[in-house]
């Protein structure tokens, strides 16, 4: 049968994802000394409340592995996409050669 | 016997109306056979504008504006409303839920709709013909896409869009249906490799045809709005629209082929009489491919702009790409040895495609090269090199799947000495048309001019004559199959005797494929196990 | 047969839990597809602001943190209470079906009216690309830089706006269908697959509220 999710379990998630909206607005007025670091807090904020989502309210904490393979396989491509793509954009230009 | 005929998927109902408004994946199937080979022979058309334009040096036959507008519409409609559907969509969509068991695919109203989606995206792209047609090449590559181009881009665009979504959609319903509606005993180790091949394409049309999509969403939004998202004087990387849409459009090279090599995984043991040789491996590489075909994207850029270091990364893992493959063609080869091997048309197709596909395969890595590729890139040999892929591939394998399962959808044999013949005049003229473009490619002829240096003629008037010998099989083909579908001999249920659940239930299928739910007690291709039960010795 | 005259089960399948087992893997595929989707048009943020770090910084100072922040919270509600909805039919509480479904459509009509509030300051400070940009009034040296800035704010929040509009014209037709009393505790995957929907269209924007609001605020 189908796991029923404990009311508390959804006002907890909830409070977490309002606590964490306040946490990256304040995160973001506070000068890490770059915009890498404010950078990496945003999207690290952002990633946990997303697991939040997927864990609790999207049930995948209780779901079957197969699930859980569509529910990771988008952001592995994702990431992909980006880890290679950015191959490109962040060494553009490195050895001198303009067009290269 | 004489009693009446039995109940089947296509005497079940009679009119317009019962086809239009089917639920029956049979039916959608057949539905979908009908448009993919409208638009081909629409592409093929195009195609023939091409090749009677290049016959001479000079521009003769039509400007160099209306030869754009050919090549493009030609690419067009190939790949997005031709060999992407032709597979999945026809064959699949009829096989797939009776190799597996399954009375329909898991979301039969859904499938209707990626039809209707499909229809409706083509009716689009022929509006967008009459138009005049764009002349951006099939890749629409910006600024000249989204600033320059004068033809009706957006229409074209959103055509392409569209039929995204119907794959999409026969995707989940095929990922859904292996995940979910095997019939009992049918592990997915028992799995026929055709149903493999088909989940590992789906996963391929999931992850990377909603990049495309956006992709196209964003170039509209360029075009139409002028949102200016790819416009260099706003500061737009027009090499970031190479990026996305080749995220897509690379791996869109192996939602053509890995149903293909499906096919011709069954058809291989089909007429060896014999279990394919390293059934794993044939499904580990199918899922490599699938999964390595997304890493490569970037060796289509390599005179694009992008670092030197994307360069060597997308060239080491492109070479990468040739070991499944070669592991297939492998496997299919040692399959054939010591089976009892025949030869009717599929079979005929299915070799022809191993030799194509060696042929397409290797050249691709020439072109994965890095050095090697800035002398080949925008030439000849690129054409060459994918027309041996994709016609060589996956037309060779939609033709070896449609003969081969033909008795199954029709009911009917189609002529077999036709049959052969058709192959063969099919893979001579193949040959002609685009062995002779290497030669001219390597050479420096390079691709999308509608004139040219005029040694380079030799080498296109035996293409132009290839063409013709290859657009008179297809006629031929075509011709015979329509035909077959009414006048052919009836079809006993399993003409070849193959093992493989398809071939237990009556041709033409009972409506719910079963009349009742098979239990799968033996491993795919298992014919030892098929010939023993029959009482028959295959030595 | 058995299977006859079980209300919502179609006739390709077995029973009711290969069905919504069926639907639910459909389902996950959909997102991931979904989340290819905006993932291009992440990438296509990703590269022009690390092109242009200082325009996309000062693009983001033009919007409003305050809109963002609350529409934030709105969609956290919702996906909250459309989480609460599914539990409800799990539970044959038809009632709270009905409420949470009706709040969810409270919340997501919320969210297109702020949006709509912000569209509409945009486009009096001439700041929509393609229909009427004018840089010349901004303080910044590379106007066109916060132009494409500008694009790309405007293709992905109408995007994810599309989309709530769609999770809108889904819930008009799940909230009738509840009051019928159609969705049991043995069949109500439509409400279900339509909340795993829309918890993923609140997490496109719980990743688009930073990138895009709070980006120029430091």
């Amino acid at each position: 049968m189908e796991h029923i999710t404990p009311t508390r379990v959804y006002v907890l998630v909830l409070i977490a994802l309002l606590f964490l909206t306040g946490v990256t607005v304040l995160a973001a007025k506070i000068d890490f000394g770059s915009h890498v670091i404010n950078n990496i807090v945003a999207i690290a904020i952002a990633v946990t409340k997303a697991t939040l989502v997927v864990l609790f309210f999207m049930h995948v904490y209780y779901s079957s592995p197969m699930v859980r393979f569509y529910a990771i396989a988008g952001a592995v491509w994702v990431f992909i996409f980006f880890v290679i793509g950015f191959t490109d954009y962040v060494f553009r230009g490195v050895i001198g050669i303009p067009g290269i | 016997m004489h009693q009446k005929e039995n109940v089947n998927y296509l005497n079940v109902e009679y009119g317009i109306k019962s086809w239009l408004f089917t639920k029956d994946h049979k039916r959608i199937g057949v539905m979908y056979l009908i448009a993919v080979t409208l638009f081909f022979i629409v592409g093929a058309l195009a195609a023939l504008g091409v090749r009677l334009e290049l016959l001479t040096p000079e521009g003769d036959l039509m400007s160099s504006d209306a030869y754009n507008r050919f090549f493009t519409m030609h690419g067009v409609i190939m790949i997005f409303l031709f060999l992407i559907p032709s597979i999945p969509a026809v064959l699949g969509n009829f096989v797939l839920p009776i190799m597996i068991g399954a009375r329909d695919l898991a979301f039969p109203r859904i499938n209707l709709l990626s039809w209707y989606i499909f229809i409706f995206s083509g009716i689009i792209g022929i509006i967008g013909i009459l138009k005049g047609g764009i002349d951006t090449g099939w890749t629409f590559y910006t600024p000249y896409s989204s600033i320059y181009s004068h033809t009706p881009v957006v229409l074209v665009a959103f055509a392409a869009f569209l039929v995204g979504f119907s794959s999409i959609l026969t995707g989940l319903n095929f990922i859904a249906t292996v995940h979910t509606m095997r019939a009992p005993g049918l592990s997915w180790f028992r799995l026929p490799l055709f149903v493999w091949a088909m989940y590992a394409t789906s996963l391929v049309i999931m992850l990377g045809t909603p990049v495309v999509a956006i992709t196209l969403v964003l170039l509209i939004l360029d075009r139409a709005v002028g949102l200016g998202i790819f416009n260099p004087t706003l500061g737009g990387d027009p090499v970031l629209f190479q990026h996305l849409f080749w995220f897509y459009s690379h791996p869109a090279v192996y939602i053509m082929i890995l149903p293909a090599m499906g096919v011709v995984s069954e058809v291989v043991s089909a007429f060896s009489r014999k279990k394919v040789f390293g059934y794993k491996f044939i499904v580990y590489s199918s899922m490599a491919i699938a999964v390595i075909g997304f890493l490569v994207w970037g060796h289509h850029m390599y005179t694009s702009g992008q670092s030197a270091l994307s360069g060597i990364v997308f060239s080491i893992l492109t070479v990468l790409v040739g070991v499944p493959t070669a592991v297939k063609i492998l496997n299919w080869t040692v399959t054939l040895y010591r089976g009892s091997v025949s030869f009717e048309a599929p079979m005929l197709y299915a070799l022809g495609f191993m030799g194509l596909f060696i042929i397409g395969g290797l050249t691709g890595l020439f072109l994965a090269a890095l050095g090697t590729d800035v002398h080949l890139h925008d030439t000849y040999f690129v054409v060459a090199h994918f027309h041996y892929t994709m016609v060589g591939g996956a037309i060779m394998g939609f033709l070896a799947g449609l003969h081969y399962w033909w008795p199954k959808i029709t009911g009917r044999m189609y002529p077999e000495f036709l049959g052969k013949f058709g192959a063969i005049v099919v893979f001579v003229g193949f040959h002609l048309t685009f062995l002779p473009q290497f030669v001219a490619g390597y050479l420096g002829m390079p691709r999308r001019y509608h004139y040219y240096v005029p040694e380079f003629q030799f080498y296109n008037i035996l293409s132009t004559a290839g063409a013709t010998i290859l657009g008179a099989g297809m006629i031929l083909v075509i011709g015979y199959l329509v035909w077959s579908a009414r006048y052919g001999e009836k079809a006993v249920s399993n003409p070849w005797r193959a093992v493989g659940l398809e071939w237990e239930t009556a041709s033409p299928p009972h409506p719910h494929n079963f009349e009742e739910v098979p239990r799968v007690e033996w491993d795919a291709y298992d014919y030892e196990y098929k010939y023993k039960k029959e009482g028959v010795s295959f030595a | 047969m058995h299977r006859e005259g079980i209300y919502g089960l179609h006739e390709q399948f077995e029973d009711l839990a290969q069905q919504k087992e069926s639907s639910l893997i459909g389902m996950w595929a959909f997102v991931a597809q979904e989340v290819l989707f905006f993932g291009g048009a992440f990438f296509t943020y990703a590269v022009y602001r690390f092109m242009y770090p200082e325009a996309f910084s000062y693009g983001s100072s033009l919007l409003d943190v305050r809109f963002g922040a609350f529409n934030t919270v709105v969609l956290l509600l919702s996906s909250f209470t459309v989480a609460m909805a599914v539990r409800a039919a799990q539970l044959n509480d038809k009632k709270q079906l009905v409420g949470f479904l009706l709040a969810t459509l409270f919340f997501a009509s919320t969210f297109m009216g702020i949006k709509y509030i912000e569209y509409s300051s945009k486009y009096e400070h001439h700041l929509i690309p393609g229909i009427n940009f004018d840089g010349s009034h901004l303080d910044f040296d590379n106007p066109e830089k916060v132009e494409l800035f500008m694009s790309i704010y405007f293709a992905l929040t109408g995007l994810h706006g599309l989309h709530v509009l769609v999770g809108i014209l889904i819930l008009l037709w799940l909230i009738p269908v509840s009051i019928k009393g159609r969705f049991t505790s043995s069949y109500y995957f439509p409400v279900e697959i339509f909340g795993l929907y829309w918890h993923f269209v609140d997490i496109v924007w719980i990743f688009l509220f930073p990138l895009l609001y709070l980006i120029g605020v430091s």
